[in-house]
């Protein structure tokens, strides 16, 4: 108070614009918002946030939250069959792994559960697609959430037991991440394809191309991925729908390394040309390394950071930190995007695949910066896409400096969401995406730009302040 | 219909400014389809399901393909080819990108530090919330918006006391603090007198007349008009209090308020009483006997206390005399109730500020003259239809029934315009009396429409005989943005009269009712 008749007024105005334009007309300083009601409008959960804004235990726990985020170091550390790295997927277990917040075989769309029937029949547990559905359907074979045990797949996202998955590993805390191979693009599991040569493509990956890119990984020297995924925003890519540049330096890495292992010649060549001929190459990648900094973030509680944002073609979920392993979804935002020729948006699969968690960590959307060809995807310019960047900066924790953004004079991308910020600006995550055909099978047919849901951020801080509540009733 | 196509040899362009190129010619009018694709075999692949021509696949080359009628595939090549040559791509990204909008208090916060005051004009279902947000962010907070929960109100004034931050409002539509003005403010000098009060009006009233009389205005706090309950307990007002005590630019203190709840009245009096600054306490309708203690002044009026404030300012006499009319007034009045009809008896007040209209309630009250209104005082009757008058009336225009969709009658006086119009028209008014808000906030020409209004109402009277006394106040000062001297001759060259105060207005239609009714003393 006595600060408040000591000092120069400096206002912020809320509400009548006409009051600004007073106390600036009458020589005094105002800045005005550009306000609408916060979470979603819900006034009741407006004022429980209102609650949770500078509140210690959450400033603290986010402050832990993002410096482990930060401290992460992902380590390509191997390429092992799903079998072998994940335990749910284990010897004898009939489980899948599909992309998004978990859903039932009935609520799944198209493309996934082609997917799934692709994988069941790739993993010889049924002869044809119909006893592979009815598999699936019947619960036989066991359907969850890559997310639930530490993997994330582009799109379908489907990983079963006999599939490859890269191995990432954070040398900080030594949790592990996984992802699947990215089999390239046109007919595709991860699109709902399942004919019979997707099928014998994901053989080949499995067999002779795991065999080969495993020795070669054994051999590669530089493990580590920060710095290759750095180069790479310096290089065009944002690391989610542009892959070309880290696909380029993986390639780089992994070819030496795979001539010394002495393979035969023929075998070497096939799996040098498979990673030459697919630019998201390194996507799959770049979401497993983005997957183990996350969960190294994850489980702090109290703390509003977002660890995990994923669609699986019905809904798009989010997880927090604070809340643990409990999701909030929404219906996913439309995409605002363009179409291969002969396609539109009555074709499109709503938006799906667990690749949103590079947006989680600051690439992707949030990097857009880096990536100016991608904003072309909604006719915007060089200028929209730092733009897009520089705004994720009102809704993050801060920006993470071992990713930086030259157009930006080489800023670190916004990175640590708080969900408290996203509700209170009505700012939403911006996600770079591939549109896929609502039918299984036909594969992309556009790219675009869409928001994550306001809905899942207010009702995770709805969730949140329980846990608040709870510990404020527990007697000290 | 027809099928166009273009190939042009060994040009590369990356998929995504294609896909750009191709929405571009697809939009153009009488285009069918079109692609603008690098000949991949996959993209010529595509280019033949799509019924849009077989091609050789070279993927060094780039293939424009549009099918419609035959000039809109001519026109559609020929802007794909504009919009693929060199220049076009260059200037594509020339504009700068915009300064992003700040939607919210801590992204404004996050830009600028400084900040330490938010003003919040929101619904108030939000209100609250932004309120809270502020006071979390260390600033203070003033609340115009209304219809905030008095749970919330009491939780912001707590949280905001414990850490010696103010929140004046909800409802405080006036306060200039440090010179600035925030909500409905009058352009007052700078000066000695600090006012703490809990309605707008009444602080309008209050700080122009002290300019008028030539004195400054240090700060003015409001509090809202919740704050002097019982619930709330004085919490804004005691603080405000404290503060001005505690600033050296201010020497004499105002608080200005309806009668508070008794206990938290006996609280802000002892505060007052132990401040070391003289304090004028100006609770409308209260007893000025019982406001008492140590350097404590009370009021009747809101003029009267910016009199006495004045006084105490310049070290002299502290004037506290009744409004007397002086003879010259007397006499007119006394005029122009002598020429009225034996139907025309009562008075009408129209007003748009509600403290105002409070006052002027409790002027006629006190001169034995009852009234009905929509907001009545003790004493006074509930109108029962707003819209209509019965016998002595005085309403608050800008009252929530008003306003409930429509702009309050001190940004928009039409509608208010219109019922002192149509009060006028009435064979029973005997006196039309009313308030012109200038300052800050308010109407730009507040009196533009209103004397159109008055010289086809009075003429119309003057037909069929009647004349009808006319009493206003402007409340205002000559450094206002409207011009207050205009304001003052049209009102006077309408034939209206203009009293100095809002009470002293009041009191002059009280004696033409006296005089009408046979009732004064």
């Amino acid at each position: 108070m006595k600060a408040l008749l000591g000092r120069d007024l400096e206002v912020v105005n809320v509400g009548l614009e006409g009051f600004a334009a007073d106390i600036r007309a009458a020589g005094g300083h105002a800045t005005h918002l550009s306000w609408a009601p916060p979470a979603g409008g819900d006034s009741a959960l407006g004022w429980t946030l209102a609650g949770m804004i500078g509140d210690r235990r959450i400033e603290e726990a986010n402050c832990k939250a993002y410096d482990r985020y930060l401290a992460a170091q992902p380590r390509l550390v191997d390429l092992m069959l799903a079998r072998d790295a994940i335990p749910a997927l284990g010897e004898g277990k009939r489980r899948i792994l599909h992309s998004g917040p978990p859903i039932p075989w009935e609520h799944m769309c198209g493309p996934q559960k082609g997917a799934i029937a692709g994988a069941i029949l790739y993993e010889g547990w049924a002869s044809d697609l119909d006893i592979a559905e009815r598999l699936a359907a019947s619960g036989a074979v066991a359907l969850e959430p890559c997310h639930a045990h530490g993997a994330v797949g582009p799109m379908a996202g489907v990983i079963s037991p006999s599939m490859p998955v890269w191995v990432v590993e954070n040398a900080t805390a030594g949790n592990r991440a996984f992802s699947n191979l990215n089999e390239g693009l046109g007919k595709v599991l991860r699109f709902g394809a399942n004919s019979p040569d997707v099928l014998e493509r994901l053989r080949w990956l499995g067999g002779e191309f795991f065999t080969a890119l495993r020795a070669a990984i054994g051999a590669m020297k530089e493990r580590d991925l920060k710095p290759l995924m750095a180069q790479a925003l310096h290089m065009g890519d944002e690391l989610h729908n542009r892959n070309a540049a880290a696909s380029g330096l993986i390639f780089k890495r992994l070819a030496l390394a795979l001539i010394d292992c002495g393979l035969d010649s023929g075998v070497v060549r096939r799996a040098l040309a498979f990673v030459a001929g697919n630019d998201h190459f390194f996507l799959n990648i770049s979401m497993a390394a983005c997957k183990s900094m996350s969960d190294a973030a994850h489980r702090v509680p109290f703390s509003s950071m977002v660890t995990a944002m994923t669609r699986n073609g019905v809904n798009f979920g989010i997880r927090l930190s604070g809340t643990g392993d409990q999701w909030f979804e929404a219906p996913a935002n439309a995409v605002n995007g363009l179409y291969f020729p002969g396609f539109s948006v009555e074709d499109a699969a709503a938006d799906l695949g667990d690749s949103a968690i590079t947006e989680t960590n600051g690439l992707g959307g949030f990097a857009m910066a880096a990536s100016p060809a991608i904003v072309q995807f909604v006719g915007g310019t060089p200028a929209d896409a730092t733009a897009n960047s520089r705004r994720m900066l009102a809704i993050t924790l801060g920006a993470n400096p071992a990713f930086t953004l030259p157009a930006l004079n080489f800023a670190g991308t916004p990175a640590g969401i708080d969900a408290r910020l996203v509700a209170d600006s009505g700012v939403l995550p911006i996600i770079n995406t591939g549109i896929a055909h609502k039918k299984a099978g036909v594969g992309q047919i556009g790219a675009g730009i869409t928001t994550a849901p306001m809905a899942c951020f207010a009702d995770a801080l709805a969730a949140l302040a329980q846990t608040l509540a709870i510990q404020d009733k527990r007697p000290s | 219909m027809s099928l166009r196509s273009r190939r042009y040899s060994n040009l590369y362009k990356d998929s995504v400014s294609l896909m750009t190129v191709s929405a571009k010619v697809a939009a153009t009018r009488g285009v069918e389809q079109a692609s603008v694709v690098m000949a991949t075999p996959a993209n010529v692949e595509n280019l033949a399901r799509a019924g849009l021509g077989e091609y050789e696949a070279r993927a060094n080359d780039l293939l424009v393909a549009v099918s419609g009628s035959e000039d809109a595939c001519e026109e559609a090549l020929h802007l794909a080819d504009g919009l693929l040559s060199a220049k076009a791509a260059a200037g594509g990204g020339g504009e700068a990108a915009a300064d992003e909008p700040l939607t919210s208090i801590q992204m404004a916060v996050a830009r600028d530090p400084s900040l330490n005051l938010a003003l919040i004009s929101v619904p108030g279902a939000y209100a609250a919330a932004e309120a809270m947000k502020a006071l979390r962010l260390g600033m203070d907070v003033m609340l115009f918006s209304d219809n905030v929960p008095v749970e919330r109100e009491l939780a912001l004034k707590l949280y905001a006391r414990e850490r010696d931050l103010m929140v004046m409002g909800p409802d405080c539509g006036t306060a200039i603090v440090g010179g600035v003005p925030l909500g409905f403010a009058n352009a007052v000098r700078r000066g000695a007198i600090g006012v703490v009060g809990a309605s707008g009006t009444g602080t309008q009233e209050v700080t122009a007349r002290i300019h008028q009389l030539g004195q400054g205005i240090s700060h003015a706090l409001g509090t809202g008009g919740h704050d002097l309950s019982a619930k709330i307990g004085g919490i804004s007002m005691l603080h405000g209090l404290a503060a001005l005590d505690a600033d050296p630019a201010t020497k004499v203190i105002v608080l200005v308020s309806k009668p508070p709840a008794p206990e938290v009245a006996e609280r802000v009096l002892a505060a007052a009483g132990r401040s070391a600054k003289p304090v004028v306490v100006i609770f409308l309708g209260a007893d000025p006997a019982s406001i008492k203690g140590e350097g404590v002044y009370g009021a009747r009026t809101l003029a009267e206390a910016a009199d006495i404030a004045v006084g105490l300012v310049k070290g002299g006499e502290v004037r506290a005399a009744p409004i007397a009319l002086l003879g010259e007034v007397q006499r007119t009045l006394d005029g122009l109730a002598r020429g009225m009809t034996a139907s025309q008896r009562f008075v009408r007040g129209v007003f748009s500020g509600g403290t105002f209209c409070y006052e002027a309630q409790l002027v006629h009250v006190a001169a034995g003259i009852r009234a009905y209104s929509n907001t009545p005082t003790d004493g006074n009757l509930q109108l029962k239809d707003s819209a209509k008058s019965q016998q002595n009336t005085i309403i608050d225009m800008g009252d929530d029934e008003f306003t409930r969709g429509r702009p309050h009658p001190m940004i928009d006086p039409t509608q208010r315009n219109a019922r002192i119009g149509q009060e006028i028209a009435d064979p029973e008014t005997a006196v039309v009396l009313f308030d012109v808000v200038l300052g800050y906030g308010a109407s730009a020409e507040p009196t533009a429409g209103l004397i159109g209004v008055v010289g086809a109402a009075r003429a119309q009277a003057k037909a069929a005989g009647r004349q009808v006394a006319l009493v206003a106040h402007v409340c205002g000062t000559d450094l206002d943005p409207q011009n207050r001297a205009g304001v003052l001759a049209a009102l006077k060259s309408a034939g209206v009269l203009v009293a100095s105060s809002n009470a002293e207005a009041a009191a002059w239609s009280a004696a033409i009712v006296a005089a009408r009714s046979g009732a004064g003393r």
